[in-house]
């Protein structure tokens, strides 16, 4: 029975009229497909007579023809040099030292060179000071290469000859001349003898010249504490080896604090020798690498920090200070007691931004005659001025200023007043920014001069008194740039280059007679007659204490009244840099965007880092999803009226409560490729150049996608996993009690795994047998080391959206572990004292219990890369057997015979290795380094960049290990200690990988091996790896 | 009975004819040991200009030659030239030879002159060499010009063209020879069948047809018997196998590989006649993972003063002569190479415009092979020629070995490490020596066939 039922889809179809309902009964498809899109021009298109057919028959051709012609071998093309420059070898690299001095970053380095292409940067062990490159400088080298930089001069944004730049800025100058307004020059700290030398004969060229130092992120209250008291605009210097107590009111000195480099001198005091090692103390609000690394940290709000350095003082002083009664009283007695029990082996040290409380601290030091503390050679690589900017600005605004020059910094980025600046530049008559990338003040300037890379550069840099540093450059200029000094010499009209005048000053007032190829040579230079010259100097001024007393006397009393009497309202912002983006001047630099934060594990953005109580009261959290990213709820935040509208937050252990930290360098936007454009932008809450500030916390609406590459916080109490004792039990008791060997059952019989065997022993007497051994104590998680892996071994950068997949390359990855109770040793007594599965002490919910972090947890940070296992799980589950043991210790990786089945890294107990997901290069879906040709000048033409679909892993720097044994063996010599060194163990200033040849009787390593302190990662499991660790010891000792 | 005689007188005068061919083309190519040229010196300062030739040679001829403007002046005539146009006198000569910057220092007017001429390079001053051997020396600059080269060439060439000619058409008569007789060969078949069929019918035989409807054809019979087509088949698939198998195994293995280059170098010339040692221009081969393509400031080293190519003493052979390998066509790739290094041969001068030349690669290793020059050249002291073949007998370069990893690993099987007065050896060679219990370590024994060893 047929139905008359009509049934239709849409109204439409009711109104015969309607021309859809026509067209779609006579097209399947509406509307036409849209071929001719694909296939390109329209007019070209129907202008051929290409049919279907004749389609097929071009895309069957080519098909045809592609695969014929990849049978032959492409044509490959060589092409030599006309002339050999006479230093370059193919094939063989060149060393050259050199300075990294960008405003920010100080520090005497070698630059590994491969066919004049600066390719990797290491450490200058010739230094004494400042010869440690942190993860940044590490990571410099590819900033070099970036291809966002600035290729010649602009002038309103359009490409000009320098000439024209030189002749506006040379006619404005000598238009200037005698009259009211000023040139201003606003610059980085340059710590450069001849650069002050070129600024003051500029000065005396021109008598309206002014230069103002600008840090972004300011140290004024520390430099103007330090001149206050010394007569000299400089910082103070530490040497924490030689401190015995360390006592820090928020100073992260392990990274940044005063322009940084103090990490190496604090390991070498932290490893326990003849049952010794420092105390180190920490107060803080943020969880910073510094107090992580803490014997004792005690969570505090800045407000809180300075009452009790002034009642610290106090007690010193045995002055009472303040109030009788305190919440702090028992951790000032504590402090107090400690401190003097030291005596001059204590040290104080703040980073509180704050001239009062530098000022108790220099006093405090002083009080101690400190060991650690050195006024006599200061250093000099921080010198910004706020007060000289903010009247440059005011000056700028009421149209004081005719020309502006600015070398170095990005005001309109990084200024608190950065609306400010901008009015004031329009009033300007010739604003002129020296730049090696765009950025938010080369978009607002008149002419942009296109500056040198550092490794383009000549310089010299006096970083601390009497250290200099030579930087030259180790590639000609890349692109049409001209360094600032350079300019500067031209517009003097100079003939000389900035080379003969750095030459000049050195032979006049450095060298002393000493020989510049070799100062040059070295990279470094200490004039140790000066220092001695100067020492003299300075003892009669610590001498003549008591004059200086006179005078500091009234500063001091009324620092502490006004440090004592510091109040705190509500929330407590501390602003600080992270170990990977610092000011944000490398924001381009995608090293250093994806390398994880030490702390809370995240790359690729800046949060807000809160602490669980107060985040319980705001009702924000952290959950990681299903696909294990972990995601965060925003805030905003409002400081002085100034606000910062979506805020991720990062709940972080360890924060201390009523106070929120929040990192700089982030938020850029200007200039940025899309995927660099990460965070918001903690300069603008940078109020009168002060991280500490008092905040409003609301939250807004939202979730953030985090890519934070470790969601499991706590160690759960595996002991076995990071060991670590007691510095009284260390120095007490026996080594199988606090380096217990696990137990395995044998034969129902309880025995140490170490003398359990599975397989047949290879005999590895004979030979070379590489080991590595890492100390937990001198590890302070700075994360050079991942960046140096990164550089020496082509590892690719795989972007945010990879990285919060869990897809990220890091060869070398360094846990970070919170303590659930107070100390890990709790952690361990609680999970041994779980009873059955339920109640009180059930497994259950002690567990549960242990996922949590306590709120201020002892951390620990472990460095791990693949272990090069003797026993290796990987190697014999490969089907291919593409991954094998080398008779040299190393687990072998041969990429193409990988076919990525994964079992490897699926057996692996070390989760070392990785997966190519993605082609990494050449691929249009990342825009990282490696897709373009700028940045693939980076990579290490020994190293094999890797493909889809392979796994990849620590080699342990086979190329490295290979080059040092075929040296030797050109030579026909035996190789001594410490000739063998992976990128990691190279990079670590602060000793604490070492790597060479346990064979060798004589080597560090094979030391090392012996001591009671090692053990290897998981013993249990039997895998007898070749990089083993050294337990952990705190000094709890308290006084 | 009548065919017999007949096929017999054929193929005698076929063979007749073979022979007169072959008579015919043997004188042609004997020909051209008649070509010789003769260059005899003259001798025309006695005995004195042989010995001259000799000093010549050691000790000028690095910046001077006869006839061409090099570093400094060209010395045929000098003495008198000088003579004539400066009205200088041997003993000037003298004076300069052994001592040229006194000379200049002592404000002499025409030394000075030459020195400015000459971008005021400083003769090397020679006090060594007598007055006797300056005089032999000036003989031989004085000696007239040997026979033009180039009139003795173009001899060389047209008769040489005629003998490549003959070559050809030797090789032709011998394969049209051949075919002939395969030619007759084929007749001759057929002749016989005829007469054996005439003398079937003659004796009154009759040759019975088999009766193709009685039998299946063979193809029919083949395709039913399964045992059969089972066998062929997996033969014709193990064999198609093989083939396949051995044409993929050659993919990528550029073996013999002989592109044209952009400048013809022939290794043949510089390290075969003239015994150029290869680490001279390939030098990071000692030091360095690469070998090195010469920068063309080495090829200057010795063609700022080889401006031509004069070929070997014999004159050039039949065969390059052939390949258009003649004196001309050298010097003209010498030409290439001034132009790309930019030297001015008139002024004796770079002139700072520079063409790189871009070589083809022969030997391409894959990216994920690490190799090392040093390792093999330097350490282990193989011979160049053990993976790159005859290099001196190479007119053009080619990959002489296949570069496979099996070419690898059977070298490191095979190859005893060269421990000898190597330190570095000494402590690993005795213990591992003893573990396995040889005199000898191989590289593969030493680890040289670890994985990691090559790739990373």
């Amino acid at each position: 029975m047929a139905s008359n039922k009509k049934y239709w889809k849409n109204e439409a179809e009711l109104d015969p009229n309607d021309s859809i309902v026509e067209a779609l009964k006579q097209n399947e498809f509406v509307e036409q497909i849209p071929v001719d899109d694909f296939l390109g021009d329209k007019e070209t298109l129907s202008s051929t007579n290409t049919n279907r057919r004749d389609f097929l028959k071009y895309v069957g051709f080519s098909t045809a023809a592609a695969s014929l012609a990849a049978c032959e071998g492409p044509v490959i093309k060589s092409i030599p040099y006309v002339v050999l420059p006479e230093n370059i070898v193919p094939g063989v690299a060149n060393f050259y030292a050199t300075t990294i001095a960008n405003g920010f970053d100080f520090a005497s380095i070698l630059i590994k060179t491969r066919e004049g292409r600066p390719i990797k940067v290491e450490n200058n062990t010739l230094a004494k000071v400042g010869g440690s490159a942190n993860a940044r400088v590490q990571g410099s080298v590819l900033s070099l290469y970036d291809s966002t930089r600035l290729q010649g001069p602009l002038a309103n944004g359009e490409p000009v000859e320098w000439d024209v730049l030189k002749a506006a800025v040379k006619s404005k100058m000598s238009g200037l001349k005698g009259s009211s307004k000023k040139i201003a020059f606003l610059t980085q700290t340059y710590a450069s003898p001849s650069t002050d030398r070129l600024l003051a004969d500029l000065m005396l060229a021109n008598e309206n010249v002014v230069h103002v130092t600008y840090d972004a992120i300011s140290e004024d209250a520390a430099l103007t504490a330090f001149e206050n008291r010394y007569g000299e605009r400089a910082l103070a210097d530490y040497d924490f080896e030689k401190a015995g107590l360390i006592v820090s009111f928020g100073a992260d000195f392990i990274s940044d604090w005063q322009g940084g480099g103090y990490d190496s001198g604090y390991s070498r005091g932290r490893v326990p020798k003849k049952g010794k090692m420092s105390r180190h103390v920490q107060l803080e609000a943020n969880m910073s690498l510094t107090g992580a690394n803490a014997d004792k940290r005690m969570a505090m709000k800045p407000s809180a920090q300075k009452v009790v350095l002034a009642k610290l003082y106090g007690k010193l002083n045995g002055t009472s200070v303040g109030g009788n009664t305190s919440e702090y009283d028992a951790a000032v007695d504590m402090l107090a007691a400690e401190i003097k029990k030291a005596g001059s082996d204590a040290v104080v040290v703040t980073g509180l931004d704050d001239v009062n409380a530098q000022t108790v601290v220099l006093a405090i030091n002083e009080m101690l005659s400190s060991k650690a503390f050195d006024v006599a050679a200061p250093k000099y690589i921080r010198k910004g001025n706020v007060k000289a900017v903010n009247s440059l600005v005011a000056d700028m605004k009421a149209g004081r200023i005719g020309a502006l020059m600015i070398d170095g910094v990005n005001p309109l980025y990084s200024l608190p007043n950065a609306a400010d600046f901008k009015d004031g530049l329009s009033k300007v008559d010739l604003t002129v920014a020296f730049s090696t990338n765009w950025n938010e003040t080369t978009e607002a300037v008149q002419y942009v001069a296109a500056t040198n890379h550092y490794l383009e550069s000549w310089g010299d840099i006096q970083i601390k008194k009497g250290h200099y540093s030579l930087m030259q450059p180790t590639i000609k200029e890349l692109f049409d740039t001209k360094q600032f000094q350079t300019v500067i010499l031209e517009l003097l009209g100079s003939d000389q280059s900035y080379y003969e005048y750095i030459k000049e000053t050195w032979t006049a007032n450095v060298l002393n007679g000493a020989n510049w190829n070799q100062a040059l040579q070295d990279g470094v230079f200490s004039a140790e007659t000066m220092v001695v010259d100067t020492d003299g100097a300075t003892q009669n001024a610590i001498s003549s204490e008591d004059m200086s007393e006179v005078v500091g006397v009234a500063p001091i009393a009324s620092a502490i009244r006004s440090l004592v009497n510091t109040t705190s309202d509500g929330m407590e912002l501390t602003l600080y840099s992270k170990v990977g983006m610092g000011d944000g001047q490398q924001a381009s630099n995608p090293w250093l965007q994806e390398f994880p934060d030490p702390i809370t594990r995240v790359s690729w953005d800046n949060y807000v880092t809160i602490s669980k109580a107060d985040a319980a009261e705001l009702g924000v959290e952290n959950v990681n999803v299903a696909n294990g990213g972990m995601d965060g709820n925003y805030v905003k935040l409002t400081v002085n009226g100034v606000r910062l509208e979506q805020v991720p937050v990062v709940v972080q252990p360890g924060q201390a409560k009523g106070s929120v930290g929040l990192s700089f360098g982030y938020g850029k936007k200007v200039g940025l490729k899309e995927d660099m454009q990460t965070g918001v932008n903690a300069f603008m809450l940078y109020d009168g150049f002060s991280a500490n500030q008092s905040v409003s916390v609301e939250k807004v609406s939202g979730n953030h996608e985090f890519a934070c590459i470790q969601l499991h916080k706590t160690l759960m109490g595996r002991g076995d996993i990071i060991k670590e004792t007691t510095l009284e039990i260390f120095n007490t008791k026996d080594h199988s009690e606090w380096n217990e060997v696990p137990m395995v059952s044998l034969d129902h019989q309880e025995v140490p795994a170490t003398s359990v065997d599975l397989w047949d022993s290879f005999d590895r007497s004979i030979g070379h047998h590489f080991n590595m051994s890492i100390d937990l104590n001198a590890c302070t998680g700075c994360g050079s080391c991942v960046i140096a892996c990164h550089a020496e071994n082509n590892v690719p950068v795989v972007g945010k959206a990879e990285v919060r997949k869990s897809r990220d390359m890091h060869w070398l990855r360094i846990d970070r572990y919170y303590s659930s109770e107070e100390t890990f040793e709790q952690d361990d007594t609680k999970k041994d004292e779980f009873d059955g599965l339920t109640g009180e002490k059930g497994s259950l919910s002690g567990f549960g219990e242990l996922e949590d972090p306590s709120e201020n947890p002892q951390v620990a940070f472990q460095p791990v890369m693949c272990q090069h296992c003797n026993h290796a799980p990987c190697e014999t589950v490969c089907p291919v057997a593409a991954t094998s043991h080398g008779r040299q210790g190393q687990n072998q990786m041969a990429y193409n015979r990988c076919v990525g089945t994964r079992y490897c890294a699926n057996n692996c107990p070390y989760k070392v290795r990785r997966f190519n997901w993605f082609l990494y290069n050449n691929n249009d879906e990342f825009d990282f380094h490696m897709n373009n040709d700028l940045g693939k000048m980076v990579l290490n033409p020994d190293v094999n960049v890797r493909s889809r679909g392979v796994i990849e892993k620590c080699s342990m720097c086979i190329q490295k290990t290979q080059k040092t044994i075929l040296d030797a063996k050109r030579d026909g010599r035996v190789i001594e200690d410490g000739e063998f060194q992976t990128a990691c163990s190279s990079a670590c200033s602060n000793g604490a990988i070492v790597f060479g040849d346990v064979n060798d009787e004589k080597s560090k390593v094979a030391e090392l091996k012996e001591s009671d302190r090692m053990y290897h990662l998981l013993e249990h499991v039997g895998t007898q790896p070749n990089v083993f660790y050294h337990v952990k010891v705190r000094n709890t000792n308290e006084a | 009975m009548k065919k017999v005689p007949y096929r017999n007188q054929f193929s005698k005068i076929l063979g007749l004819a073979l022979i007169v061919f072959l008579l015919f083309a043997s004188p042609l190519t004997a020909q051209d040991a008649v070509v010789d040229v003769i260059a005899t010196e003259a001798a025309a300062g006695g005995g004195d200009a042989a010995k001259g030739k000799a000093l010549f040679n050691q000790n000028c001829a690095a910046c001077h030659a006869l006839n061409r403007k090099m570093t400094g002046p060209a010395l045929a005539n000098v003495e008198s030239r000088l003579n004539e146009d400066e009205g200088l006198e041997k003993e000037w000569l003298y004076r300069w030879i052994k001592n040229s910057p006194g000379l200049i220092k002592s404000g002499d007017a025409y030394a000075n002159k030459v020195y400015a001429e000459y971008n005021q390079a400083a003769m090397t001053a020679f006090p060594t060499l007598s007055d006797g051997d300056i005089d032999d020396i000036l003989a031989y600059t004085a000696a007239p010009a040997p026979v033009a080269p180039a009139a003795a060439a173009g001899e060389v060439k047209s008769g040489s063209s005629e003998t490549s000619n003959s070559a050809g058409v030797s090789n032709e008569i011998i394969l049209g020879a051949l075919v002939l007789v395969f030619g007759l060969l084929v007749i001759m078949l057929l002749l016989v069948n005829k007469t054996l069929q005439r003398i079937a019918q003659a004796n009154g035989i009759v040759v019975e047809k088999e009766n193709a409807e009685k039998r299946t054809p063979i193809w029919k019979a083949f395709a039913q018997n399964q045992f059969l087509v089972l066998v062929t088949s997996i033969f014709l698939l193990l064999g198609s196998a093989y083939f396949a198998y051995g044409w993929m195994m050659q993919v990528g293995i550029d073996q013999g590989y002989a592109p044209i280059q952009p400048i013809h170098y022939s290794h043949k010339i510089h390290a075969g006649d003239n015994k150029i040692e290869c680490k001279y221009c390939h030098s990071s081969a000692r030091v360095s993972k690469h070998s090195g393509i010469p920068s063309l400031n080495v090829c200057m080293n010795c063609h700022k003063s080889i401006y031509e190519y004069v070929g070997n003493p014999e004159g050039p052979t039949k065969e390059d002569i052939e390949n258009g390998y003649t004196n001309e066509f050298y010097t003209g790739e010498i030409k290439k190479l001034y132009k790309a290094v930019g030297w001015d041969e008139e002024g004796q001068k770079y002139t700072g415009e520079s063409q790189p030349v871009e070589w083809v690669r022969i030997h391409n290793l894959p990216d994920f092979a690490y190799f090392n020059h040093s390792q093999h050249v330097s350490v282990a002291g193989v011979e160049c020629q053990t993976c790159h073949g005859p290099v001196e007998e190479m007119e053009i370069m080619y990959q002489y070995s296949p570069l496979t990893m099996g070419w690898c690993i059977d070298c490191h099987r095979e190859t005893n490490v060269k421990v000898e007065g190597n330190e570095y050896y000494e402590k690993i060679h005795a213990e591992l020596s003893k573990k396995y219990g040889v005199d000898n370590l191989t590289a593969a024994q030493l680890g040289g066939l670890e994985c990691g060893k090559c790739h990373y």
